[in-house]
């Protein structure tokens, strides 16, 4: 059998790697709720969670004791199989995503063996990711039908059609970035934007897609359902959407995915647009310390990065109001999905006649 | 057997296990999954033959797009198994018949067809570049006219989901 011929190394490197991506997605997702709380209190003028611990900085871990020691309720007439599985699918999709992300550049150890702090580069990355959002419809669908609720189902119809919508300008203003870069990989996107600054322009593809980039970030707020286009949940219409009939930790792994989504959401996006990793005057700092160190500083830099973004989802979120449905598919429809086109045409023009790279 | 036949016959008996599921389930939901997990192990054959590329389109636009559509449909008729129209004797025979010459034709198609193996070893044939280099030299008419079909596809969607104007009276 060829399959005692695997690399046990390999495979224990890898598990510790998936582990240690695991914890940090949900250690950052928990703590993510506690940092909307705040962020909302502070912009409003209020002092937020301050009884679990100093700060509230407990306050998640109470939150979770709190949903796992609730009533788990499934529904009479709901159908049970689906129900139960609608969840599990929010949550595998929102984790799966991670696999491919770079977390830090290569580290050789003493010993010539090369540790990747990526649990899988395929060539293909940025695909895997699209594939995984496409699917993480299906948590929410599945769940808002089996639930036999009206409202249920009409938000989870919601949901599925804006993330359709929205999908189609992403992957156009995602054409026009990979036209640049010519690779799908994740890897090949963030070691082209070494540094900052190089051959007398910014490394980052932000200040070579601009416009590619407003899209994009437009679609990942639409696809992540939150202000100012949570119209899947908007209470005032529907309750309280998809998962108005979920009770105990099934409400929780809903609510959860939906942090751990922003997260990688927020890693895609400064993966693609800010450099990854990379910060200025990598260089320097490569040559004067230890190569472990250095990939634990480019880690902790992408890791502060991806923070900074999900700030600016939170402040976005309590600044403006939510769109109405009719708004929300003009603008999906109407506005950016030409506008992409638009950037991928003059994009293609640049750098067929101007840069003449390809 | 190594592992590569090990992953080919498991994958096949899900593709054919779920595909069974499809048409022998009652529910139309549990029908569309099974359909996806199907699309799932198609995949996974593609990925066998080195053809990632085409083993997450696959995904992307039949799991992502065409079923998430499927299921679109069939949460807004509502159908369930108690409401699902009960055919005659005389169309479940018609629909047996044509099944069974369409699959007469199929066997005749294979049976002559001469197979073509694959390389499994070399390891960028169905990546992106290749792909795309095959497809825009050696088949760039056939592609390109397949886009204009799809775009008059798209054009004629558009026109039939167009709202009527209302006429003089001011009813549709």
């Amino acid at each position: 059998m060829l399959l005692l011929q695997i690399d046990t190394a390999l495979i224990i490197e890898k598990l510790i790697l998936i582990s240690a991506i695991l914890m940090v997605s949900l250690g950052i997702a928990m703590y993510a709720t506690w940092g909307e709380r705040k962020v909302a209190a502070i912009m409003q003028d209020r002092v937020g969670p301050n009884r679990a611990g100093p700060l509230g900085l407990f306050l998640p871990l109470a939150d979770g004791l709190k949903l796992f020691f609730k009533e788990e309720i499934i529904p009479d007439r709901s159908t049970r199989f689906i129900f139960i599985l609608g969840p599990c699918l929010a949550m595998l999709t929102a984790l799966m995503t991670s696999a491919v992300i770079p977390w830090a550049p290569d580290f050789i150890t003493s010993s010539g063996h090369t540790v990747a702090f990526q649990v899988a580069d395929i060539n293909i990355g940025i695909l895997f990711v699209f594939g995984v959002v496409s699917l993480g419809v299906y948590g929410v669908m599945l769940g808002g039908w089996a639930s036999n609720n009206k409202f249920s189902l009409l938000s989870s119809i919601r949901a599925a059609s804006q993330a359709i919508s929205y999908e189609l300008a992403m992957g156009i203003s995602l054409i026009a970035l990979l036209m640049m870069t010519g690779s799908l990989s994740l890897r090949e996107i963030v070691q082209q934007q070494h540094g900052f600054w190089g051959d007398g322009y910014f490394t980052w593809n932000f200040f070579k897609q601009p416009v590619g980039f407003i899209i994009f970030l437009t679609c990942t707020f639409a696809e992540l359902n939150r202000a100012p286009f949570d119209l899947p949940e908007c209470e005032s219409e529907l309750n309280m959407g998809y998962h108005q009939e979920y009770s105990s930790m099934k409400l929780g792994f809903y609510l959860f995915a939906e942090y751990i989504n922003l997260f990688i959401s927020s890693t895609i996006l400064i993966t693609l647009y800010f450099g990854g990793y990379n910060f200025p005057f990598m260089d320097q700092v490569a040559a004067s310390v230890s190569p472990l160190l250095f990939s634990i500083i480019c880690m902790l830099v992408l890791i502060s990065k991806v923070v900074g973004m999900i700030l600016f989802f939170m402040f976005v979120r309590w600044t403006l109001p939510r769109f109405r449905y009719d708004q929300l598919m003009k603008l999906g429809w109407r506005s950016l999905i030409p506008l992409a086109l638009a950037n991928m045409l003059v994009t293609g023009i640049l750098i067929l006649w101007v840069f003449k790279s390809h | 057997m190594g592992i590569y036949d090990l992953l080919f016959w498991v994958l096949s008996a899900i593709a054919v296990g779920c595909a069974l599921g499809v048409i022998l389930s009652r529910n139309p939901v549990n029908s569309v999954m099974f359909l996806i997990l199907t699309f799932f192990s198609i995949s996974g054959h593609y990925i066998l033959m080195n053809a990632q590329f085409l083993a997450v389109v696959n995904i992307i636009v039949y799991a992502g797009a065409i079923m998430v559509l499927f299921l679109f449909v069939i949460m807004l008729m509502n159908l369930n198994a108690d409401v699902e129209p009960q055919k005659g004797q005389l169309v479940q025979l018609a629909g047996v018949i044509s099944g069974g010459v369409m699959f007469l034709v199929l066997l005749a198609a294979i049976k002559t067809a001469v197979p073509v193996s694959i390389d499994t070893n070399s390891i960028d044939i169905g990546l992106i570049t290749n792909l795309g280099k095959v497809l825009f030299k050696e088949y760039v008419l056939p592609f390109e006219i397949s886009s204009v079909l799809f775009l008059s596809a798209m054009i004629g969607a558009v026109v039939i989901g167009k709202k009527e104007p209302l006429t003089q009276e001011g009813e549709v």
